[in-house]
């Protein structure tokens, strides 16, 4: 505990000594773990780059998107048809046969090829997101409007998904992999490659964003947070700078779905729903905006209160969620990083009070403009 | 006309039918420093709106340079020409530190690639120096959100003296300062002047006359006079206009438009 103590204090907590305990963790991770749970370790590490990369919008230039699970799901679809391919040798898959198509289609065939699927993965959700992303941002679309947006770009993806039973597999997604590059994909020591793989992946991500973040271009990101019309008045076009950035987001949630799909086994729309996509919120709010430890931390253990609750209480566990989520919202504005910023103070754990006080005061009138303006800034 | 900087023609602007700028002339010389003045209303921040591209006008042209016509350009392209403005409320970047701030103000020139990358040795003189005209070096890893009102504003002077515009537009700078933090103000907006041309909208009539060479008095969006302070004071069309209310507030119950 007074390790702890002494790591919360002063700026230990932002240099490297954490991450490097935390990667050392992750990698010692498959000696201490049963194979179940280290694929729901995995899973929870390919949900930890997604929600980096929500992380980057939202956290540090402001827009929430709740959009995201369609770009993770973009590049699910895209390592998943890939996989199926090599399963057929490059055939008509089961899916596409049953719903009556006779030869593969030009646009789903290069995925055959690893030289083309791979960055697909990064691509195509980057190239949809940079696509919409232009157009909203350059007719000034922001705060919740933006939200909402994104949000309904969600529930169109997933129901064309849906729909386009032949090229999709339609609400089951694509599923029944047998192989990747040659190996059996559901065998214990194929999996603890993907796992080193995504945790190298997650590292790799958290360097890049940590070097953008901290550089010049980062500090203009927070400033369009801030006052996007300054930035304007600046000399930048915000237009670009966010389409930029959105666009990148898209990708890395890409690469978490690509990564996702061979440890889960199945990609499917419900990955690119509206409840998924606000999930991944829900994991950056919890771990904490803004800081690049947070969104990490809030997704594994956001998950892992999922899985663990939903096996205790099978019926009531999505309460215990929606409670963390209100009670982080409210009580703890800045996620869990919040109370390790800066110096450890007694004030910082009486702040919950106050702040229920505070929120007494207010009526229900305050505690919801309290809510949407922590929420869509 | 070569000299000019700035000269508008024929500017018309009207929000909902109510006209605001109404064939508007205007001309500001290389290097001058002038002071824009007049009641509410008359159309002093609409005309800044327009020079910076934040209001389209619906006639006329405003010419910068005596070429390029800025009635068409983006606000970020304005910016890029040499065009740098103050706001009417201080609007600093609360997250970020000072230095971080100057670091985001003089950002705009670099390619996209180059904001990735540490600050130039030259970058880093020059935020130091321009930190240090408008007496912040102190301050510098302060965050911007926890300044005093006055130091806000001098930190956004700073921003906009980084970016080294020909033209500066100040929306009222020394609104709510104290009489020292004014006079501080005053004397920074002098020294910024020399070969870049300076435009102030300004309501506070003791720093106008303590600071001005040349007054332009906007009314009802036309320009009603023109010169010294003490011309224009005594201008009858002035006289009746704004100032006359301003000087006996207590008689006609005018003291808001003085304020």
């Amino acid at each position: 505990m007074s390790a702890l103590l002494q790591l919360s204090r002063g700026t230990l907590v932002t240099s490297w000594a954490p991450l490097i305990v935390m990667l050392a963790l992750l990698l010692l991770a498959p000696f201490v773990l049963s194979d179940f749970r280290l694929g729901l370790l995995g899973k929870f590490l390919t949900f930890a780059i997604l929600a980096l990369a929500l992380n980057l919008i939202w956290g540090y230039a402001g827009m929430l998107s709740l959009g995201h699970g369609v770009f993770f799901g973009l590049g699910g679809y895209a390592m998943g048809m890939f996989m199926k391919l090599e399963g057929t040798g490059g055939k008509l898959p089961d899916f596409m046969f049953w719903s009556g198509l006779e030869e593969l289609p030009f646009f789903i065939a290069p995925f055959k090829y690893a030289w083309f699927a791979l960055p697909m993965v990064f691509i195509l959700p980057a190239a949809v997101a940079g696509g919409l992303g232009y157009l909203v941002f350059r007719s000034r679309i922001t705060g919740v409007y933006f939200a909402l947006i994104t949000q309904a770009l969600s529930l169109i993806v997933s129901i064309l998904f849906i729909g386009q039973q032949p090229y999709t597999g339609g609400t089951n997604g694509i599923t029944n992999y047998s192989t990747l590059f040659g190996y059996q994909v559901f065998s214990p020591g194929t999996q603890l490659t993907l796992y080193f793989i995504t945790v190298i992946a997650l590292a790799v991500v958290y360097l890049v964003l940590r070097l953008v973040v901290n550089s010049r271009s980062g500090r203009i990101m927070i400033a369009m947070r801030d006052d996007e019309n300054r930035v304007r008045f600046m000399g930048y076009d915000p237009a670009i700078l966010k389409t930029i950035a959105f666009a990148a987001s898209g990708g890395i949630a890409g690469i978490a779905g690509a990564l996702f799909v061979p440890q889960v086994g199945i990609i499917s729309p419900s990955s690119m729903g509206i409840l998924q996509s606000i999930e991944i919120a829900v994991w950056v709010a919890v771990g904490g905006r803004g800081t690049l430890a947070g969104p990490i931390i809030g997704a594994v253990l956001v998950n892992a209160a999922k899985s663990g609750l939903s096996e205790s209480f099978p019926v009531i566990w999505q309460f215990f969620l929606g409670g963390l989520f209100i009670g982080a919202v409210l009580l703890f504005p800045a996620g869990i990083m919040g109370l390790f910023r800066g110096e450890l103070s007694r004030e910082r754990f009486t702040r919950p009070l106050t702040r229920i006080r505070e929120l007494k005061q207010q009526g229900i009138g305050g505690v919801v403009r309290q809510w949407t303006t922590t929420s869509f800034r | 006309m070569d000299n000019d900087i700035l000269s508008v023609e024929g500017l018309t602007v009207s929000f909902d039918g109510f006209v605001v700028l109404d064939s508007l002339d205007f001309n500001l010389a290389h290097g001058e420093l002038r002071f824009l003045i007049g009641p509410n209303g008359a159309g002093k921040t609409t005309l800044l709106d327009l020079i910076t591209g934040k209001t389209r006008p619906s006639r006329g042209k405003i010419l910068f340079d005596g070429e390029t016509d800025l009635t068409k350009l983006r606000e970020h392209d304005l910016v890029k020409l040499g065009i740098g403005r103050k706001f009417q409320t201080p609007s600093v970047f609360a997250s970020l530190t000072v230095y971080e701030n100057m670091e985001v103000a003089i950002g705009f020139r670099r390619r996209l690639g180059a904001l990735l990358r540490p600050l130039a040795r030259s970058e880093a003189d020059w935020i130091d120096s321009t930190l240090g005209k408008v007496g912040l070096s102190e301050r510098a890893a302060t965050q911007a959100g926890t300044l005093s009102h006055g130091e806000k504003q001098w930190l956004e002077i700073g921003m906009l003296l980084a970016q080294e515009p020909k033209l500066l537009l100040l929306d009222e700078p020394v609104a709510g300062m104290t009489r020292r933090e004014r006079e501080r103000t005053g004397t920074l907006l002098q020294a910024i002047g020399g070969d870049r041309s300076v435009l102030v909208v300004e309501h506070d009539m003791e720093f106008v006359r303590h600071f001005a060479e040349k007054v332009t008095v906007l009314h009802q969006g036309k320009v009603l006079s023109e010169g010294s302070m003490e011309r224009v004071q005594h201008d009858p069309e002035v006289v009746r206009a704004y100032l006359g209310r301003s000087r006996r507030p207590e008689r006609n119950g005018y003291a808001a438009v003085a304020s």
